[in-house]
């Protein structure tokens, strides 16, 4: 149990600096032993995609994310949360999403950061629509079966 | 009772608007009924419903099922399977 770590949630139209993000975990703190960080960035799809536009529903994506976090602060012994999901349109190399914990030992970091991306991937409501090069018809893109999947495997 | 909707994604686009106030019937009970009475609104409604099973719902910015209740909801989210992160 947590109860005194508040994880720091922003759903943002502005870029973030992981490294800031990471100080944020640590100033400080001497108990840290652990900090993972995932970033999602977006990707080009092999030079066809212009950009992504990510809709999302405001109120309920923090909201959503916010009991996402907390299940992660139930589940492993983090000192400190950090979750951070881009909105509007993104270009190719930019980032989309961060992901940051800390620990004191590495495990409870890795597992917890892993659970928050499979849990946020299906659960927070994002929406990716795709904008391609050549001018062509995008389109919105579909949710995949294989991150439900990922998904089950926390389930116990 | 009057019932406050919100689309997002390809559920707003094919619908063409992204929240309206709504009229419902009285025999309106559940998410699944709400969805079966939005189908008869027109042909974008049929549009952006046709395959029911897959819409998500949210009451209250809460995800739910398709059985849930909707008395008291102040608002009703619809959209696709969600595709963050």
């Amino acid at each position: 149990m947590n109860a005194s770590v508040v994880p720091h949630i922003s759903v943002q139209r502005e870029d973030f600096d992981i490294a800031r993000e990471i100080a944020a975990l640590t100033a400080g703190r001497t108990d840290i032993g652990a900090v993972v960080t995932f970033s999602g960035l977006c990707r080009d799809e092999g030079t066809m995609l212009a950009a992504l536009e990510l809709e999302h529903y405001p109120g309920m994506a923090e909201a959503e994310i916010g009991q996402i976090a907390a299940e992660a602060l139930q589940r492993w012994p983090l000192s400190g949360l950090r979750v951070i999901h881009r909105h509007g349109k993104i270009l190719p190399g930019e980032n989309i999403v961060l992901v940051a914990t800390a620990s004191a030992h590495r495990q409870a970091a890795f597992e917890a950061a892993s659970f928050l991306m499979d849990f946020l991937k299906t659960s927070a409501p994002f929406w990716k629509k795709e904008h391609r090069r050549d001018g062509g018809k995008g389109g919105w893109i579909e949710a995949k079966i294989s991150d439900d999947e990922a998904k089950t495997r926390w389930t116990r | 009772m009057t019932t406050k909707l919100v689309y997002f994604a390809w559920v707003r686009e094919r619908i063409g608007k992204p929240e309206e106030e709504i009229e419902l019937p009285a025999d309106v009970r559940t998410v699944g009924e709400l969805l079966r009475h939005l189908k008869t609104r027109g042909e974008e409604y049929e549009a952006a419903l046709e395959y029911s099973d897959v819409i998500r719902v949210a009451i209250d910015q809460e995800h739910v099922d398709h059985g849930e209740i909707i008395a008291g909801a102040r608002e009703i989210a619809l959209f696709p399977p969600m595709t963050g992160g």
